[in-house]
This record gives structure tokens, sequence and C-alpha cells, in this order.
């Protein structure tokens, strides 16, 4: 947990290095971020992505490709809800060891932009949480591609490569030329991580961004319901 | 005898890879991917700005390719030390003492993955962008200067790999700390090193020699003062870091193996 802790802080250093040259260089301001807001952006990212797990494990692939899945199908349980709610669980505990202390080492070691209302904390956490299930719809559904695709390795390092950017970790969207800003808006990768961090920084309308987040929840959710109906359709069961 | 055994071994491994075509096809493509989206960073962030740490977008971009294709050939000769801690962990490690060949050059030969390449071709191809689109007063010492360079790149990072994964004899969980080192320190050569506050830049920059991959090459093909005051002669150093630097390297793995105790059966 040390060795993740420190791996981590580093990248975030390294990311707010950029980030602050890159201000310094556009005389203090770039789009809605101050050199405050930019660390404050850096050191939620690092905390929330271990926090919503935004790179998964791909067991659930292995244990479809293994066959051992079975198992988890004839229990008398919605797999999909059972998953969630471990997952929310697992939140739960990386609430405390991931997410809080990238937050409070950015707050104690750098300028922080604290919320303007106090309300914006706990919509923070809803949108967060919020943030965790929608992740957790993009890892089921890869993982459950291998249904089909038996090997899902390159579709899981397709989404590795690419989440960071789509979502907004490695750049605030708001940097992104017009064009970009809007497509990506419309996708529910912002959603992920990006709404979260502007409902913090008080990006845009708080209500707005929870609307949207909680649409796009409910629409991957859906999603994995259908996806694993059909998927389960597929399955054969070879005796044993 | 041993020279023949390298040559074989790793045929294998790659005909083994080329067997799978769609699956090789996939992680190629995602490995060019990766080296673009980091290549997309530094031009949304040039879309705000003119210069970041006093350099324009195309220098950037030749610190960036030189930093990518070193990184890229490291990673295909040295990425394999990733699974340090699991050949540790199950003992599997005892079996490479066994057999009368090194253990470095076994584990680097037991996958090399040749979609890494995908990364390398990535890099190459803005290397190539940046080097037509820079002013360089081109000699034939700075054409030598720019081959050599993602060479000697590559030899620091797989160095520095060696180095952060020989803390995983002593620190059996130790694969993060050793990422942070590596593929940080990819991350943090692909920029002018002026950007970073100054105990990161000692640490990343000179401790782990991360300045002479791309940095210090990339001041003297430009012919540009160091923001941070050292001479222009230093950009010509890197194959002496990077042979400096496996030296370093080969020493800490004998004082690891020496110090290994097998986990038993």
């Amino acid at each position: 947990m040390l060795a993740g802790m420190t791996t981590n802080v580093v990248f975030g250093l390294l990311r707010v290095a950029i980030l602050v040259a890159a201000l310094k260089a556009a005389n203090g301001e770039i789009a809605d971020y101050t050199v405050a807001a930019a660390n404050t952006y850096v050191w939620i990212g690092q905390g929330l992505l271990g926090f919503i797990l935004l790179w998964g494990t791909n067991e659930l692939a292995e244990r479809v490709r293994s066959g051992d899945v079975v198992v988890d199908l004839y229990r008398p349980w919605n797999l999909q809800g059972a998953l969630l709610a471990e997952d929310v669980g697992r939140g739960g505990y990386a609430f405390l060891t991931r997410l809080a202390p990238p937050m409070v080492f950015g707050m104690l070691l750098f300028p922080f932009q604290f919320p303007a209302t106090a309300v914006q904390w706990p919509l923070f956490l809803v949108s967060a949480l919020i943030a965790l299930v929608i992740s957790f719809g993009f890892r089921f559904l890869i993982d459950i591609s291998s249904f089909w695709l038996i090997d899902n390795r390159g579709l899981y390092g397709f989404w590795n490569v690419s989440s960071g950017l789509l979502c907004g970790l490695t750049v605030p969207i708001s940097f992104f030329p017009e064009w970009a800003r809007e497509v990506l808006w419309l996708t529910p990768f912002p959603a992920v991580l990006q709404a979260p961090i502007d409902v913090f920084l008080g990006h845009g309308d708080p209500v707005k961004l929870l609307l949207l987040q909680a649409f796009w929840a409910v629409v991957i959710l859906a999603i994995g319901h259908l996806t694993l109906q059909r998927a389960v359709r597929k399955v054969v069961v070879q005796g044993g | 005898m041993a020279d023949l055994i390298y040559p074989k071994l790793i045929g294998a491994r790659l005909r083994s890879q080329l067997s799978y075509r769609a699956s090789f096809a996939m992680d190629f493509v995602t490995q060019v991917l990766a080296q673009g989206y980091e290549l997309i960073v530094i031009l949304i962030l040039f879309t705000q700005i003119n210069a970041l740490g006093g350099f324009t977008k195309n220098e950037v971009l030749l610190m960036y390719a030189f930093a990518g294709a070193a990184f890229g050939v490291a990673d295909l000769f040295a990425g394999q030390l990733d699974n340090l801690p699991t050949y540790i962990r199950t003992g599997s490690f005892d079996v490479l003492l066994m057999r009368p060949l090194g253990t470095l050059p076994q584990i680097m030969c037991s996958d090399i993955r040749l979609r890494r390449i995908g990364r390398i071709t990535g890099a190459l191809a803005v290397m190539f962008y940046a080097l037509a689109q820079v002013p360089i007063d081109w000699s034939p010492a700075k054409v030598v200067l720019t081959i050599v360079t993602p060479m000697a790149g590559a030899v620091i990072y797989s160095a520095v790999w060696v180095v952060a994964c020989s803390v995983c004899f002593w620190i059996v969980e130790g694969r993060e700390f050793a990422n942070a080192v590596t593929y940080g320190s990819n991350a943090f050569t692909s920029y002018p090193i002026n950007v970073y506050s100054r105990p990161l830049r000692w640490l990343m920059a000179f401790i782990v020699p991360g300045a002479f991959v791309a940095y210090y090459p990339s001041l003297a093909l430009l012919g540009k003062q160091d923001p941070l005051g050292l001479p222009g002669w230093v950009g010509w150093t890197s194959p002496l870091v990077a042979a400096l630097a496996a030296t370093v390297a080969g020493f800490v793995w004998r004082f690891a193996i020496r110090h290994y105790r097998g986990t038993g059966s």
C-alpha cells in the first residue's frame, strides 16, 4: 500500500509540475484553471483514480476464460448487482486509503482551492460515488466482453491506455480545443473523473453535472445488464 | 555454446508472439496509441501556450520523441523485470539460478514483447518530424549524436529498471516502487526538466540520470543554453552516463543476487 502511494504521489508531482509550468507560460490562467485549481485538480484526480478504480484487474474476464464464471452464474443473485455491491464496499476502504491521502497531501503542501460553499463537499462525495458506479460499469462491460472475445486483453489494454485522456485525468477537458470538448462531453467518459473534480472546484452547475452522471450510470448499468443476459445464453456448461 | 543459446531463445519468443496475429496486431496498435496519447497531451497544452519552460512545441516534441524511443527499446529488453516479484515469490527464480547462464540475461530474454515496437515506431515518427521542424545547425558530430541519443537513453532506462527492480529482492511487493522510477522516469524525461521543482529534478534528473536521456542531448542538438546553468558539453556525455549507469546496475544486481534467499519449496 505504501508502495502504491509513493507511485501515486510521484506521478502527481510530475503532473502538477507540467500543468503549473504551462499555466506560468499562459500568465497564470488557462480556461477556468488557476495554479491553485490545477493543483487541486491533480491531487483529486490522483485520489479518485484508486477510489473509482479506473484501471481494473480483469479478474472476471479471466473467470470467463477459465470457465469458473459458471459458479458465479448459478448462484441465486444478480451477478452485476453483486459485483457492484462488492465494488462499492471496496470503494469505502479505498476512500480512506486511496482518495484521502493524495488529497490531504495536496491540501497541506500545495496551493489548494477549497470549495467556495460547504454544500460542495457532500455534493463531491455523491459525485465521486456515482463516478465509481460508472467506472464499475465500464470495467464490467470490458470484463464480460470476453464471453465473445475469449481473450479480451486487447480491449482491456485499449481501455487502460485511453481512459486517462478521455476521462480528463491527464489534462483537464477544458484545455481541449472546443470541438473536442463538445464531443467528449457527449460521451460518458468525463462523468468518470472530470465531473467530480468540476463539482469540487465549482466549475459549471453541480446539479447539472450530477444529473449527467446519474444518467450515464443508469445507461451503462442497463447496457451491462442486457449484455450479460445475452452472454448467459451463450454459456454452455460442459459438465464437471 | 552460450552465445548460440540467446539468439535461439529470442527467436523462439518472437515466433510464439507472431503466431497469434490478431492479438499481436491489437497489442501493437494499443502501444502506438499509448505513445500517441502522450503526444496529444503535449499538443493540447500547446494549443493554450506558446512555450513550455522556454521551449517551443517542436523542441518539446523532440525531447518527448527521444524519451519515447529510448523507453520503448528499454521496455523491450528490460520490461520483463516487472515479473521479477512473481519469480521471487513463487520460487521460480531458483530455476534461473541453477542454469549455467546469467540470471539477468535470462530474465531479459524471457519475454521480449515485440508489441513494444509499436511504441518505438510512434516515437521515431515524431522524432523525424521534430528533427525536420526545429532549427539545427547540422554537422557530422550532431548526426552521430542524434543516432546515439536514443541508444544511450535505452541503456540508461534499462539500468534504472534493473536497479529499481533489485528492490524486489528485499521488498517482494516492491513493483510499484519500481514503477514510480521506471514509468515515472519516462513521464519525467518527456518534458524539459527545468519545469520541475528542485527536489524532484535532483531525484529524477541526476540521481536517476533522466536528464541525459533527452533533455541535455536535445539542448546540444539545438545549440541552446541550459536554463539551469550547466555547460554545453554536458549534452554530449549521455553515452558515458549510460556506461556508468550500466556498471552501477551490474553491481547492484550482483549484490542483490548474493543476498537472495529462495522461498523454499
